[in-house]
């Protein structure tokens, strides 16, 4: 009973705590030098006023915001006609659709800006294309928001299906019924519905963008934007003081997406009642076709954008000798110093898969089914949804104010891999959060309450019980976490030494040593891993469900 | 007997929700032994009071006492009562088995010991076989008896139903009113049951706690609280009844339309205004009608079938407001009941409330 009341309670305030000090505190940092000057002494505005005077700095604001723009401007429409056609049309092969779109998810983002040098870049095969587009060369501006289009498309198209996957069959009945044009239903009935989704994948995008470091560093050329500013400021200049006021004005940007999101959001719920009608497509013959070739054209774009980078670092030497070799992972693994990077990425994912899903998952449960210490909750629920709205370059530079502070007792974690384990389950611990939180909703909310009257304590239920029935969900949190580590650069990049790097950081190292068949050797490996980890980890969620159906099955009748 | 006597007492139990009172000055004493039924339409309350005496919900003021022991501001896990809720709460990946021995395993009791146990319970409620099986693997009403079983396990004093019977078929549900009844005599267990259905609180319980907007309404017997019903709410929500308008005219007189109605004193002072409950069944319509009081005459306008007995409307002479009386199908056929034609009946005095006009 003690012990009940003590782990009830302590559970939520190692939580709360934890993240105060990986969160909010480096945030509240971040706030606090801004404002400071070299000396630490408080100067006011001073730092922004500096900023905004700085030419080159206005200069990159401005290309972020018009790097954003296209970006989202292509990839929100693109999305939206593959989500609609999986949804809402009768083409064939769905499931493989799917999965090919969501691909880029296993490949850390620069990997597409690779493939287009290797195609469009100074030695690319299609290079003579450019001028067809009005084109001069594929760096820069043009070059960013193809590869960044590419790593945003999966955000955006799982958003857009899950939006386009409710809709009330009923009110397309009615629409018939009463005569409506084809276009006419689509503008009055899909769209409305779709509205919400369509802001949702819009302000991903935007976000994501924003604050994208890896593709500008490989394909921007001389187009400089906010997150390459921040990363020469707080590493090459180590202005900490300018560092931090570029990051707060990344943070803005996100912050005022997420707002919007947030609220769009509130406002989505009434849409769907109980009592709607799923709607079903009805085979169109020439509608399916044209969308069947749109689904075909995009899924080769994705995997030929992979293939791209995957065939580059098999070739002697792009493109004028395309003999096959393993010279670039020779070389990457024995010259470079990759496979010492590829190792600690290992390493990193796999504390981040299993620490991250333990802590989430554990932690989600805490804050929806223990009893007692109510003030504490919203607290939690409030720092735990902070990450979506922090764009890890943002999340990083706290760090490095915050973990390298000489008068802060955690200084000895900078430079570890405990704080690159940490800053990346921070870093995505929002959509983990949310993903346990639904998990746990699902479950009948009187388990604890009927422990209790048995007089079993909650943590008991929850090892016999809860985890148990949500073991899929956390397998799912995990692979989350694990690929994300393997692929992420934005907050790393601040905080590896040495002995710590990372694959995907080794990427952008050979990159910029010039080694660009090394560098799509790292990324094809890194691909390579994170699809062999999705495969493993769906297949032995496959087997549980399998060897669990006898309880999953949904209840029979009275 | 002592108040000590008692298996749970509450005492001025008031529950708010920031500015909404769910609950306001409870006071109830249950027997042990005693079947309790807290009944009420949704949102009166009787779930949170049942959740206050669980320990799930902590009440704003007021005490709770189980045998004499203030349990007030105990955690639910130090109260002791077994509870069934309206999902059943069924861990689905352990068997039938497995969740009845649930609360029994942490009591350092011997394995043999535990089996015995949960085959005795299983016995108990109809299910001998059912134990290898997963909760998804049973019928809703099945699935319920495992929930009374693994809230019985532990042999508590008290037993909290939450609505158990609402999520069944109606065949299945009057088939388990009686079974849950049989089986809690059998245990004596002292039992709380919430639910919103009339017919099973009063086919199952031994009081009726009937409640409206968070207060206590009448609390008595199944007889009581439907053949005198304290206030209009409880003869209105128990139950069908028809409501007149009408005027004291004092010493038990009453003038309804035209028609003036002689019933038990009240103590209403003349020109008073009242409101006159009469239930469909409070009639003579057999027999020297001419000898009693309160005759009333009209004309049949609908008859409404409802299978073992039939509702007549009646418009009658002298009131605006037409009179719903019931008929056995036996009678409607005796009597020559049908529609359009007359009808002569006398109400009966004795089961007719009164009530002033404007009270709730």
């Amino acid at each position: 009973m003690l012990g009940e009341w003590i782990a009830a309670r302590g559970g939520l305030l190692l939580l709360g705590s934890a993240l105060f000090v990986f969160l909010t505190l480096p945030l509240a940092m971040l706030f606090v030098r801004s404002f400071e000057d070299r000396g630490g002494a408080f100067v006011g505005l001073a730092n922004f006023a500096r900023y905004v005077q700085t030419p080159a700095l206005a200069q990159s604001t401005w290309n972020t915001l018009t790097f954003a723009t296209l970006t989202t401007a292509v990839v929100v429409p693109m999305a939206f006609l593959f989500a609609y056609a999986i949804q809402r049309t009768c083409i064939p092969a769905k499931g493989a659709w799917r999965s090919i779109a969501l691909l880029p998810i296993l490949a850390p983002s620069l990997l597409a800006a690779i493939s287009f040098i290797y195609l469009f870049g100074n030695q690319g095969v299609l290079k003579a294309l450019l001028p067809v587009f009005g084109l001069e060369a594929i760096y820069g501006l043009p070059g960013m928001v193809l590869a960044m289009a590419f790593a945003t498309f999966p955000h955006a198209v799982m958003i857009l299906l899950a939006s386009l996957s409710l809709a009330d069959a009923r009110l397309y009945e009615a629409a018939d019924a009463m005569g409506a044009s084809a276009l006419r239903r689509f503008m009055t009935v899909t769209l409305p519905s779709a509205k919400y989704g369509l802001v949702s994948a819009a302000m991903v995008a935007f976000t994501m963008a924003v604050s994208e470091f890896g593709v500008p560093k490989v394909i921007g050329g001389n187009y400089p934007v906010l997150a390459i500013d921040v990363y020469k400021q707080v590493i090459g200049q180590q202005n900490f003081q300018m560092g931090a006021v570029v990051g707060l004005v990344l943070l803005a940007p996100a912050v005022v997406a997420f707002v919007i999101d947030a609220l769009v959001q509130r406002r989505q719920k009434a849409l769907l009642t109980a009592r709607s009608v799923p709607y079903a497509p009805k085979r169109a013959v020439l509608r399916d076709a044209l969308f069947l070739a749109y689904v075909v054209a995009i899924s080769a774009y994705m995997l030929g954008v992979i293939l791209m980078a995957a065939y580059g670092s098999f070739v002697k030497f792009w493109p004028y000798n395309l003999s096959f070799t393993l010279d670039h992972y020779r070389y990457g693994f024995e010259e470079a110093g990759v496979e010492h990077a590829y190792r600690n990425s290992l390493v990193m994912a796999g504390l981040c898969a299993v620490i991250g899903a333990a802590i989430t998952f554990a932690g989600a449960y805490w804050v929806e089914k223990t009893r007692g210490a109510d003030w504490l909750r919203p607290a939690i629920r409030l720092q735990a949804m902070l990450p979506m709205a922090v764009p890890g370059m943002v999340l990083g530079i706290g760090y490095i104010l915050f973990f390298n502070e000489p008068s802060n007792p955690l200084t000895v974690l900078y430079g570890t891999m405990a704080i690159l384990v940490a800053s990346t389950i921070v870093h995505f611990y929002s959509s983990s959060h949310l993903t346990a939180v639904t998990a746990l909703k699902q479950l009948d909310g009187e388990f604890e309450s009927v422990s209790a009257s048995l007089k079993v304590p909650f943590y008991k239920t929850f090892t016999r019980v809860t985890v148990p029935v949500c073991l899929p969900t956390v397998i799912d949190i995990a692979r989350y976490y694990f690929v994300n580590a393997m692929t992420t650069i934005s907050a790393v990049v601040f905080l590896y030494s040495p002995k710590t790097t990372l694959a995907a950081i080794s990427i952008l190292h050979m990159d910029e040593a010039g080694a660009i068949g090394a560098a799509a050797a790292m990324a094809t490996l890194i691909v390579a891993t994170s699809a062999v980890v999705t495969v493993v980890s769906l297949g032995v969620e496959h087997l549980i469900l399998k060897r669990t159906q006898a309880w999953r099955r949904t209840s029979v009748a009275n | 007997m002592t108040a000590a006597d008692d298996a749970l007492r509450l005492e001025g139990i008031r529950k708010s929700f920031g500015s909404f009172v769910a609950l306001q000055n409870i006071d109830l004493a249950i027997r042990r032994g005693e079947f309790v039924c807290f009944l009420g339409p949704s949102g009166c309350g009787k779930t949170t009071l049942l959740r206050v005496v669980a320990g799930l919900e902590q009440q704003t003021s007021g005490r709770v006492i189980q045998h004499g022991r203030d349990v007030s501001a105990l955690p639910p896990a130090a109260r002791d009562y077994g509870i069934v809720f309206q999902s059943y709460a069924l861990f689905p990946n352990l068997t039938v088995a497995q969740n009845v021995a649930y609360g029994l395993a942490s009591r350092r009791k011997r394995r043999a010991e535990i089996d015995a146990r949960v085959r005795e319970l299983l016995t108990l409620v109809g299910l001998p076989d059912a134990g290898p099986k997963y909760p998804a693997q049973c019928s809703g009403g099945q699935q319920q008896r495992v929930a009374l079983a693994r809230a019985l396990a532990t042999s508590p004093s008290l037993l909290l139903l939450d609505e158990p019977l609402s999520a069944l078929d109606a065949k299945v549900r009057e088939r388990l009113r009686g079974e849950i009844r049989a089986l809690q005599r059998r245990v004596g267990v002292t039992t709380i049951m919430v639910t919103h259905d009339q017919e099973e609180a009063l086919s199952m319980a031994d009081r009726v706690v009937v409640m409206n907007h968070g207060a206590i309404e009448q609390c008595g017997t199944p007889a009581e609280v439907y053949e005198q019903p304290a206030t209009p709410f409880v003869a209105t929500f128990l139950g069908r009844v028809n409501i007149l308008s009408g005027r004291s005219l004092g010493e038990g007189r009453y003038r309804v339309g035209s028609c003036e109605l002689a019933l038990p004193a009240d103590g209403f002072p003349p020109g008073t205004d009242v409101r006159i409950f009469v239930r469909p069944e409070d009639r003579h319509v057999e027999g020297d009608l001419a000898a009693l009081p309160n005759r009333l005459s009209g004309r049949i306008s609908r008859i409404d079938y409802l299978g073992t007995f039939c509702l007549a409307e009646v418009g009658c002479d002298g009131i605006e407001q037409p009179l719903t009386v019931s008929f056995s199908l036996n009678q409607l056929h005796d009597l020559g009941v049908r529609e359009g034609g007359r009808l002569d009946f006398a109400l009966r005095p004795d089961r007719v409330r009164v009530f002033a006009d404007g009270a709730k």
